[in-house]
């Protein structure tokens, strides 16, 4: 073996590949934090034992015997504590889809309106964000909770009623419930067909474009067969739908859908927050467009309106997305403050009155911030995948 | 992120560290006792503009700190919503939780507490706006009700409204003056509570004419301090001292006359009182234990009328909490 040889075999060795040894090294630690983790709840687990604290997860199937206000799974007194842990997350998930929806849409509507030529719409939309973003959430909250309760008449024969199917009063906005019936599902199957159509459809006018330069309206296209289709298959099917309608009681309505208070005034005080923040991720993404992208698509002719919404926001995208998915992220932790007004979120009803009942401190608060864990990784993962697709390089 | 998830991080550091407990001699060696009451609730446990506080519950406080260290004043008052109360208890941050809360089964043996015994026999009532002219809560069906989180209401109006086939929506609030708010604002038709409390959150109103407590109770709700399991020499003295204050009403023991008792007594006073025998030791106190609970904040019956009763705005009348001899359940075990 000659000294070169040797060399290169004691390089091959194992635990000299510093790749291997980087991964031995991580390995070591991972076992180390795991170890003292361990050691932590172990620890945990037997001094509690021996203070005759209740631990482990059997309560989960107890039954619950509490009710709470709003549900989207069929729940009452008699379901499991698990659950209203179901129920809870649910909630959340239904806040902050309205807000993150709400909120991005008023975020870019008003860091689009940042550049509008008209002196009022600018100064408008600079005082909103000054305004919305500099007064603490949980005090927007309260505003428009109480706004809310305080704007609405209080006795259900009062209530504000439109064509005597939606009522608004104290208690909630009670809209009719369509019920299908009987053929209702080829009209589903029509909608998930229109919407497989547009996608086609999308792929095939941006092909054509960029064969003949030809620009087919896709927006007009697409709205037309999504609603076209399904309404086409609803009255082939012969309107295969019945309406639930609130029905006046004694106290409120019954029957319907009911949005309660609680959900419309956390919905709006989160979108309304966090649409601020949006629309000062917008205007950071707009200003980073280069201005010659926008001066070389004037001197093309283009309209303004078009400059902005086919040059300048997608090339902004790429610095809009990251921050949009920390506005995201903080939307859903925000909703937390669910508890302060009553709203069955997951913090209201499992880290509050679940655990209560139980007095399993511990399990819950551990099941409760691994959930709020996991759903801002999928945030996270979901607005990656969409800034990669954004990823173009700027010429 | 919140405070429940600070406590539960909390209890976790403290429950990974080995058990010991003497909070006896913490007391003693602090001079000073932690007591968790309510946030503000008239009669029970209430903070004057002074900043002193004063109610039933308060006096179980004062009791415990005149038995261990001779002087009712000694207490720190801790304020404390009804999700707060037992992570507050268990973690070590009070000595004793003395904050209307009610002994359950579940309670007692699935959080590492103990209940010391019944200072108030209550039950869950409601309380609804006169305007919607409801005499009984069988008619609230389909009614919202506005309810605090944490508490054993959540399940006793479920109870209730399943037993008697009757729908209802409950709006939960963390602390009682929203649920008060909720109820003046309409969002909610009935306000569901300890009877005994209802009395007290009607005063606060701004119009307390203009809501009724319906007449029915639909639950136990006993109510007493509780201390963390696991230290039988405190478990022991809290116990002894609500009893000493119920013994003293049946005695007829007094502040005014205890002193005059402890030297002149029937032997059940001067026992007692500790002129006679050893009770005091037993518990590892002064002889003078009990005298000092007296003295400084009277027996039951003085307490309760201070409070709630006849000479407190609440007006309640003893009821179930009446002495036994007197058609009451008040019953204290033998002072021997
Ligand atoms: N006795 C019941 C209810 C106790 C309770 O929290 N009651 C409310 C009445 S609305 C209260 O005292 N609130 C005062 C506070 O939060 O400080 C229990 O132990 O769960």
């Amino acid at each position: 073996m000659t000294e070169d040889q040797r060399a290169v075999s004691s390089k091959h060795a194992f635990y000299n590949n510093p790749k291997n040894r980087a991964l031995i090294y991580q390995l070591l630690l991972l076992i180390g934090i795991g170890y003292f983790f361990y050691t932590i709840v172990s620890n945990t687990m037997a001094n509690m034992e021996a203070r005759g604290i209740k631990s482990g997860f059997g309560f989960l199937q107890a039954t619950s015997g509490f009710d709470i206000l709003m549900s989207l799974i069929p729940f009452d007194a008699t379901y499991s504590y698990g659950r209203t842990f179901v129920v809870g997350l649910l909630n959340t998930i239904l806040v902050s889809i309205i807000g993150i929806i709400l909120a991005t849409i008023i975020g870019f509507l008003i860091g689009v309106a940042h550049f509008s030529p008209n002196w009022l719409i600018k100064k408008l939309a600079t005082a909103y964000v000054e305004t919305f973003r500099n007064i603490p959430l949980l005090l927007q909250v309260f505003f428009w909770y109480f706004a809310v309760l305080a704007a609405l008449p209080t006795a259900a024969r009062d209530s504000v009623s439109i064509g005597e199917a939606v009522f608004l009063n104290v208690k909630g906005l009670f809209i009719p419930k369509l019920i299908g019936e009987s053929g209702s599902s080829i009209v589903y199957l029509s909608i998930a067909v229109a919407l497989i159509a547009i996608l086609f459809l999308r792929r095939w006018a941006k092909k054509r474009q960029e064969l003949t330069g030809a620009q087919f309206p896709v927006l007009w296209t697409g709205l037309g067969i999504f609603f076209g289709l399904p309404l086409l298959a609803t009255l082939i099917t012969g309107i295969p739908f019945g309406l639930e309608y609130p029905i006046m009681g004694r106290f409120s309505f019954d029957g319907g859908i009911t949005v309660i208070p609680e959900l419309m005034a956390l919905a709006l005080a989160l979108s309304i927050y966090t649409g601020a923040f949006i629309a000062e991720a917008v205007r950071a993404g707009i200003q980073a467009v280069p201005h010659g992208q926008t001066e070389a698509a004037r001197s093309l002719g283009m309209k303004e309106s078009k400059i902005m919404s086919l040059i300048v926001v997608p090339q902004a995208m790429r610095v809009i997305t990251p921050l949009l998915n920390s506005e995201y992220q903080s939307l859903v932790k925000n909703s937390t403050l669910a508890t302060a007004i009553g709203y069955p979120d997951l913090f209201t009803v499992f880290v509050g009155t679940t655990l209560n009942q139980t007095g399993q401190a511990i399990e819950i608060v551990f099941m409760t911030m691994a959930v709020y864990f996991v759903i801002n990784m999928i945030i996270s993962f979901v607005m990656n995948r969409f800034n990669k697709s954004t990823q173009i390089t700027a010429r | 992120m919140h405070k429940s998830i600070l406590f539960g991080l909390a209890t976790v550091a403290l429950f990974s560290a080995p058990v010991q407990a003497d909070t006896l001699e913490d007391v003693k060696k602090a001079g000073m006792l932690k007591c968790g009451v309510s946030t503000g609730l008239a009669g029970f446990s209430q903070k004057d503009e002074k900043g002193s506080w004063s109610g039933l519950d308060v006096d179980v406080c004062r009791g415990v700190a005149a038995a261990v260290l001779g002087d009712a004043s000694k207490v720190t008052y801790k304020p404390l919503t009804a999700k707060e109360r037992f992570t507050a208890l268990q973690s070590g941050e009070i000595d004793i939780l003395s904050r209307n809360t009610t002994w359950t089964h579940t309670r007692d043996t699935s959080l590492g507490l103990n209940f010391a015994g019944t200072i108030y026999y209550d039950g869950t009532g409601f309380m609804v706006s006169k305007k919607l002219g409801v005499k009984s809560a069988l008619e609230l069906d389909g009614a919202a009700a506005c309810i605090q989180a944490g508490t054993s209401t959540e399940l006793a109006i479920a109870d209730y409204f399943r037993e008697n086939n009757m729908k209802y929506k409950v709006v939960t609030f963390d602390t009682s003056d929203q649920t008060r708010t909720g109820l003046e604002s309409g969002r909610c038709d009935f306000l569901v509570s300890d009877q005994s409390q209802l009395y007290a959150l009607r005063i606060g109103l701004k119009d307390p004419a203009g809501a009724i407590v319906l007449p029915e109770v639909i639950s136990k709700e006993p109510l007493g301090p509780v201390v963390r399991q696991g230290d039988d020499k405190w478990f022991n003295i809290t116990k002894w001292v609500v009893n000493a204050s119920i013994e003293g009403e049946f005695q007829g023991v007094t502040s005014e006359n205890a002193d005059e008792l402890a030297k002149s007594g029937k032997p059940g006073q001067k026992r007692l009182l500790g002129t006679e025998g050893d009770l005091g030791e037993k518990l590892g106190l002064s002889k003078d234990w009990a005298l000092n609970v007296i003295k400084q904040v009277g027996n039951y019956s003085e307490s309760f009328e201070r409070n709630v009763g006849q000479d407190s705005p609440l007006k309640i009348k003893r009821g179930l909490n009446a002495q036994w001899n007197n058609g009451g359940i008040l019953y204290s075990p033998a002072m021997r």
